[in-house]
């Protein structure tokens, strides 16, 4: 029930292409392959007097397609490198450029359209709306933007088929399991066509099985050309990435390709499924 | 995000918090309840005093002899002998803005009609008494100028006077007995109700006034003179005419004081209205607090809503949502209180006067207006106590936002 089979995500060879990548590839031939493009950045708190470098110039260029996995203990900066790069936060200094955009001198206003246009968030509590269906947290993002209301439901209909879950379109939060919820909120993050998806420790609240399940989702939507980026800092879940970026006291110690990444499809396969009868 | 779905977005939220909302729109209901209850109390007894105030007649003014002052001691009013038959007759004839003139005095007596007896006003009148009082007969007929010449010894019963006297038969054509003289009753006049002193007009006998001169009071001259203007906006003229007439007609000089009193009904009514109008406004002032109260209400429960809902604030900041949609979405949600709480109230209210006009036996009237008032009380209560809250949430920062448990 858990497993999702390819026939679910549109890999892309099929006669009808998935509406994603269409959208990525119209942008390849405009703009150079360059998605993410940070020089110096740095970020300094002020808490009472002290000031907290949390980010020490970090440097960093991400292309279309890639699957960056970002590691590093806690306090290592990737939590405030990650809410900058989801726009949620402004850098204290140096450049941010998401899409050819220059994000560190937009507005707040501006901003809310770069995270509503330009990035799909996943978060390690899930964060849906309690009280709301399945599909109407996945049509939030929409809510936001110029969508028709039929629109919005077909588009979100359809990234819950993405995460397999067509069939719990109207189960609230609470009628799903830890790993079906994180699927609604990576529909969610999807149904806007982002440019980017930004996991911040998206299998922290999972057991394992759960975890690679999720880590299956993230490698197809790669597939289809979706950039991910992930924070995490267990090395299981960062090794089904294709780069590995480690964080040290706000610096980047190491960044690295993943050569040989695993295939969350098959690991699957080794797990026995513990809640297969309660999911039955 | 496009205003109908922000609504159903408050509506959702609102509902999700049944209870809550419900008391939280109470204190609107309460309010705008009191609002539109008060308003049609306090308009329905400003009406009743213009009705009280229109059955005294349209634009009365009612000459009295002057008060006699002997060795420095005034007798009170209407105790000089200086108003006469004559003196009517000249107004009638030579004061232009005088539409109906009708000489009176009075005489209280026992009425015997029958075995029955009841004691009552005697007051005798011209045949305009009718055109200025606005006072019709309802059965037979009023006396004439013939009657009133040769002073016949007619009457006309009011409507208390004719059920007292005459419970069960027709008093039209019957005899009675005004201490111990025999009149005839010509009519009966229609009801008129109490007036705003709360005497009941129809305890009266009207009769030519000169037959009460002659048969009953044995005085002469006249205790008032009955004008009405030719229009409302003519009261003041003919005030001035029949003063200027009086005077000159009386032999006033110039240094002397009037000998008689025009008292105008304007100024009653005038004083009437007014002090019920300052009812209405007291009334609706002391419910606007309880409005007031409920707006308070509604603000406190906004800022509960916008940090028990930080995260969700969040969630939507983080998925693109600006801080003016969500100032919109809390401002609706405040809006939508506060209106649904109105709408409920003035149902509340209106059905509450209704049910206050029954068991008091009091008019109550619901205008547009104390509708409208209402209306637009509870916009710009839910506007202005909602604003502070929905602010608050737009300036969240997403990310303490997201992080807040």
């Amino acid at each position: 029930m858990n497993t999702i089979n390819s026939s679910q995500i549109p890999a892309g060879k099929n006669n009808e292409p998935p509406v994603i990548k269409s959208g990525l590839q119209g942008e390849y031939s405009i703009h150079n392959n360059k998605l993410i493009e940070i020089e110096k950045l740095t970020r300094t708190y002020l808490l009472g007097e002290v000031e907290v470098h949390a980010l020490r110039g970090v440097s960093i260029e991400v292309s279309k397609g890639e699957f960056v996995a970002i590691m590093g203990a806690s306090g290592s900066g990737k939590s405030t490198f990650m809410n900058i790069l989801g726009c949620l936060d402004k850098p204290t200094k140096g450049n941010y450029i998401l899409d050819n955009i220059e994000v560190g001198k937009l507005t707040r206003d501006e901003l809310a359209l770069i995270r509503n246009k330009k990035i799909g968030f996943v978060f390690q509590g899930f964060n849906l709306l309690s009280r709301t269906t399945a599909l109407e947290n996945v049509e939030l993002p929409l809510f936001y933007s110029t969508v028709s209301n039929k629109e919005r439901k077909e588009k979100s209909v359809e990234a819950l088929k993405k995460v397999g879950l067509e069939e719990r379109i109207y189960h609230y939060p609470n009628q799903l399991s830890g790993g079906q919820q994180q699927r609604v909120a990576i529909a969610r993050a999807l149904v806007n066509n982002p440019s980017i998806v930004l996991a911040d420790e998206p299998t922290g609240n999972l057991d394992s099985r759960t975890s690679v399940e999720v880590m299956e989702i993230f490698q197809k939507l790669n597939d289809q050309g979706i950039t991910i980026i992930l924070v995490t800092h267990e090395p299981d879940i960062a090794s089904f990435a294709k780069r590995h970026i480690v964080f040290r006291d706000g610096r980047i110690k190491s960044d690295k390709i993943n050569v040989n990444p695993r295939n969350a499809s098959e690991v699957i396969k080794t797990i026995p499924s513990i809640d297969e009868e309660d999911e039955a | 995000m496009k205003i109908l779905n922000i609504i159903l977005a408050a509506f959702r939220a609102l509902q999700r918090n049944k209870m809550r909302s419900f008391l939280t729109m109470l204190g609107i209901i309460i309010g705008v309840g009191a609002v539109i209850t008060m308003l049609a109390i306090g308009q329905g007894a400003e009406y009743s005093v213009k009705q009280q105030i229109a059955s005294l007649g349209t634009n009365v003014l009612i000459i009295f002899p002057g008060s006699q002052q002997q060795g420095g001691i005034r007798v009170g009013a209407g105790s000089m002998t200086t108003l006469t038959e004559e003196d009517a007759q000249a107004i009638r004839t030579d004061c232009p803005a005088v539409a109906y003139v009708s000489p009176g005095t009075f005489a209280g007596g026992q009425v015997i009609a029958g075995n029955l007896n009841w004691a009552t006003l005697i007051q005798g009148v011209g045949v305009d008494y009718t055109q200025i009082r606005d006072w019709d007969v309802q059965y037979g007929s009023f006396f004439t100028d013939q009657d009133v010449k040769g002073a016949t010894k007619v009457c006309v019963l009011g409507k208390t006077v004719a059920d007292n006297l005459f419970p069960d038969s027709d008093p039209v054509g019957q005899n009675i007995r005004i201490r111990n003289v025999p009149f005839k009753v010509a009519g009966v006049l229609t009801k008129k109700g109490q007036n705003a002193m709360g005497q009941d007009q129809d305890d009266i006998i009207l009769a030519p006034y000169t037959t009460v001169q002659r048969r009953l009071s044995h005085f002469p001259y006249l205790r008032q003179i009955l004008v009405s203007a030719t229009s409302s906006k003519s009261i003041e003229t003919a005030q001035k005419q029949i003063t200027d007439l009086l005077r000159m007609r009386h032999k006033i000089a110039r240094y002397e004081g009037d000998d008689f009193t025009i008292r105008n009904q304007s100024d009653l009514a005038n004083a009437a209205t007014a002090t019920s109008q300052i009812l209405t406004i007291l009334l609706a002032s002391i419910a606007s607090v309880s409005l007031l109260v409920g707006g308070i209400g509604i603000m406190n429960i906004m800022l509960v809503s916008v940090t028990e809902r930080t995260r969700e604030i969040g969630i939507r900041m983080s998925v693109g949502a600006r801080g003016r949609d969500i100032l919109t979405q809390f401002l609706i949600e405040a809006l939508v209180l506060s209106l649904l709480g109105g709408i409920i109230g003035i149902i509340l209210g209106a059905a509450g006067s209704k049910v206050i006009s029954s068991f008091a036996k009091w008019p109550t009237f619901i205008t547009a207006f104390s509708i409208l008032l209402s209306f637009g009380f509870s916009i710009l209560v839910g506007l202005f106590f909602g604003f502070y809250p929905a602010r608050k949430a737009a300036l969240l920062n997403p990310i303490d936002a997201l992080r807040y448990e």
